[in-house]
């Protein structure tokens, strides 16, 4: 299995855009939860830059509470 | 004055011109009390990806805008007197988030993202260019000086 990383870091991204379904549908699972960085390999800091985002875009109805089947 | 972006979904029962017009009002708002709009973006009818008010789907506009701080409280009193906004998200914008949307505004991600948001800035592009042609600088050429 190879190596986890930080897309964040490796890329240079320093803002998580809460307007990007497309983006922020790969941190969460089929059910729209938020997946851990433990399966993502997200570094701590963009972690919880990509929570906030997350949280934001549920509230604007971007991507649901709660799902079934979301990919 | 600090930048802020805000995010409103209006209600779908308004018209085309009504949801047109309620934000005409808003950008109004914005301007007539100091701030300075930076960019704007409608995305339109969009499905909800859960009911609001029983509602499916939804308006969606974007303002970037520069503003003092004591603004957004109006603006925000100005959001929950209207019945048309189901809801919204206002935001201080930091260096990060100014450079991030600065870039998207200028295509920068459109390598690596889908034909949709290629045609979006493309059709941007297209619609900036007709706004403010851009006055070409013919250089003639100068014999030579001598």
């Amino acid at each position: 299995m190879p190596k986890k990383y930080c897309r964040f870091k490796k890329h240079g991204i320093k803002h998580v855009d809460f307007k990007d379904k497309d983006f922020l549908m790969k941190f969460v699972n089929e059910q729209g939860k938020i997946l851990p960085r433990r399966l993502t390999g997200t570094s701590l800091k963009y972690q919880r830059k990509v929570n906030i985002a997350i949280k934001r875009a549920r509230h604007l109805a971007i991507l649901p509470f709660v799902a079934d089947g979301l990919k | 004055m600090n930048q802020y972006e805000t995010v409103i979904i209006l209600t779908p029962v308004l018209s085309e011109q009504q949801m047109k017009d309620a934000v005409a009002g808003y950008r109004e708002l914005i301007t007539t009390n100091g701030g300075e709009l930076v960019h704007e973006e409608n995305w339109g009818l969009n499905k909800l990806a859960y009911p609001i008010q029983k509602k499916g789907t939804g308006f969606y506009h974007v303002f970037e805008y520069k503003a003092n701080p004591d603004f957004i409280e109006l603006l925000k009193l100005n959001f929950q007197r209207d019945e048309n906004i189901m809801r919204e998200l206002t935001l201080k914008l930091d260096k990060h988030a100014m450079d991030f949307n600065e870039k998207k505004r200028n295509g920068h991600f459109d390598r690596k993202r889908e034909e949709r948001q290629a045609a979006a800035a493309a059709a941007a592009a297209a619609a900036a260019q007709a706004e403010a042609p851009v006055a070409e600088e013919v250089v003639e050429p100068t014999g030579e000086e001598a």
